[in-house]
């Protein structure tokens, strides 16, 4: 049986760093993004002149990236685009990130709104799959990846 | 991998010391979870890099933990903010910014912070000792401290700094523990100096923190420095280019008395050797204008200006007496400020320029009253963000060539 093409949902494991569901268009890159002086928390959009996504909004995708990068203060600007709506759906790395995990927690705490952050294999994954972001039995963090059409 | 409390900060989490010290353990513990930290350990100071606002969620926290009536735990310092409280009206801002920015510093206060407010913790009172766990926020201020001293601490910041002092308690991971404190890679300088220059440490912690990633580095055969000052330069530099929290310099720093020490018996990883050459190089990539060009001011003390950094430049003004023209900010705690006021060390100095400034520096806030010139500094953190932060071009030298700079108004470099 081969499914046609488009419509194969592959589903992976990960690790929650801070749990939560989510859903969204993937927007992946190969390169970490500094969310201080990467991303403008009012609207969203990448404004980090030597990153291949200038331009491009977070705002409800899913960003997939290999690590964070820079300043503490990356924890400010997410929990801040949090806040206002402006944020990722949920991201995915494949090194954790304490700078992350601060201001999604902190936002979780502050505004109650759950913002997933996952460590798994992001191998493979391309931007504008859909992807879903939910819970295991075990507590663990389950992927499930449907290619775009 | 779980994540070990005790009935002390159980008690903690429910409730036990109030809904601040709850909600301050609820995030540390979400924190440590995240982490793969297995258990907490006891602080005995912290610093905050809370100050600077960058949104209203900075706020809404701070404020948060002010409502539920929550004092920090430990003697906790603070960073710079987006003002110089000893000397109003240096700073412009919109009003909308305005008020909030200083309800942020004011509201750090009320959960018994210390009015510090600079980037230099490691010059007050608050120094900590050696092997001293602590919870510290603020690039330069991590690297000094764990390097220099020898305290422990990992680069904290942005929320989290905040909850170990609201709790006393901070994850028992990365630099906290011995074993993760090992020098990973090797850097060997090949340098003769007897009289080492500022631009020296400057450039190696350029080059260091370029290259060392996440590994902890160690040099050796770096000269011996004048004071802590250049450690403090070179660290702030090797902060800047990477994300280093912590070098070890063999013969120098208190954990690497032999190379043996410093990879704690391990070999390094990976030998990188620095020629004069390689730091020439680094230095000149911090300057974006040829000799000779127009000065519109000079800026130095980034990090905050110690007081025998103080004692360096009075002289150095007296000499050369550069008129009022080129303005010389100097950011430096108030601390200090107040010691050399005492000492009247300062009388006279604005007639050549001279403005201190405390509490915040001049490359995070609108201070500078020209920003269409060349700004020269001493100060490889400052060359490196104030062009993106606050626009400006930058000339770096050595202390003595910015103030002769600033004295004929044009950048002049490497003049004996």
């Amino acid at each position: 049986m081969t499914p046609e093409a488009g419509t194969a949902v592959v589903e992976r494991l990960g690790t929650f760093q801070l749990a939560g569901e989510a859903d969204g268009l993937a927007l992946v890159f190969s390169q970490p993004l500094s969310f201080w002086g990467g991303i403008d928390a009012e609207t969203g959009e990448i404004i980090d002149h030597s990153h291949p996504g200038l331009g491009q909004s977070v705002t409800g995708r899913i960003l997939v990236m290999p690590s964070g990068r820079g300043s503490s203060s990356s924890s400010s600007v997410l929990a801040e685009a949090i806040r206002r709506g402006t944020a990722p759906a949920g991201i995915l790395l494949e090194r954790p990130d304490p700078i992350l995990a601060v201001g999604a927690i902190v936002a979780e705490f502050l505004y109650d709104i759950h913002m997933p952050l996952v460590v798994c294999d992001i191998s493979g994954i391309v931007s504008s799959d859909r992807i879903a972001i939910g819970a295991d039995e075990d507590g663990g963090a389950m992927i499930r990846v449907r290619a775009k059409s | 991998m779980t994540l070990e409390l005790t009935a002390r900060d159980r008690s903690m989490l429910d409730g036990g010391q109030g809904p601040s010290a709850a909600a301050a353990m609820k995030i540390l513990v979400a924190f440590s979870n995240a982490i793969g930290a297995r258990g907490l350990l006891d602080i005995s100071g912290a610093h905050i890099d809370g100050c600077l606002y960058h949104g209203k969620a900075g706020l809404d926290f701070v404020e948060r933990l002010v409502e539920g009536g929550g004092r920090v735990q430990v003697p906790t310092t603070l960073n710079v903010g987006s003002f110089d409280l000893i000397h109003p009206g240096m700073v412009k801002m919109p009003a909308a910014e305005e008020v909030p920015a200083r309800r942020l510093m004011k509201a750090h206060l009320e959960l018994g912070c210390q009015a510090t407010f600079t980037c230099a913790p490691y010059q007050t009172r608050f120094r900590p000792d050696f092997g001293q766990q602590i919870a510290w926020g603020e690039s330069n201020a991590i690297v000094f401290t764990n390097s220099v001293i020898g305290a422990r601490t990992n680069r904290y910041g942005d929320f989290i700094d905040l909850c170990c002092a609201m709790t006393g308690r901070a994850p028992a991971w990365g630099l906290h523990l011995s074993e993760n404190r090992r020098g990973r890679i090797l850097f060997d300088l090949d340098i003769a100096e007897a009289e080492p220059s500022d631009s020296l440490f400057v450039g190696v912690g350029l080059i260091i923190g370029q290259a060392s990633g996440d590994r902890i580095p160690v040099i050796s055969g770096l000269p011996k420095p004048r004071d802590e000052d250049q450690l403090k330069a070179l660290g702030a530099a090797a902060a800047t280019t990477g994300a280093v929290a912590l070098f070890h310099a063999i013969g120098i720093t208190p954990e690497a008395r032999t190379l043996d020490e410093a990879f704690q018996g391990h070999l390094p990883e990976e030998t990188i050797r620095i020629a004069r050459a390689d730091i020439d190089q680094a230095l000149a990539r911090l300057s974006g204008v040829p000799d000779g060009a127009s000065l519109a001011a000079v800026s130095l003390g980034t990090p905050h200006f110690s007081h025998e950094e103080w004692m360096r430049l009075l002289p150095m003004l007296r000499e050369a007496a550069p008129g009022r023209g080129i303005p010389i900010y100097v950011n430096t705690g108030r601390a200090t400020l107040t010691r050399l006021r005492e000492e009247g060390a300062l009388a006279g100095m604005e007639a050549f320029g001279l403005i201190p400034v405390a509490d915040t520096c001049t490359y995070v806030t609108a201070i500078l009253k020209r920003l269409d010139g060349v700004v020269m500094t001493n100060s490889g953190k400052w060359a490196h963000y104030a062009p993106g932060n606050i626009g400006v071009t930058v000339a770096f030298a050595e202390m003595k060539d910015c103030i002769r700079s600033a004295a004929v108004g044009h950048v002049v470099r490497g003049v004996s």
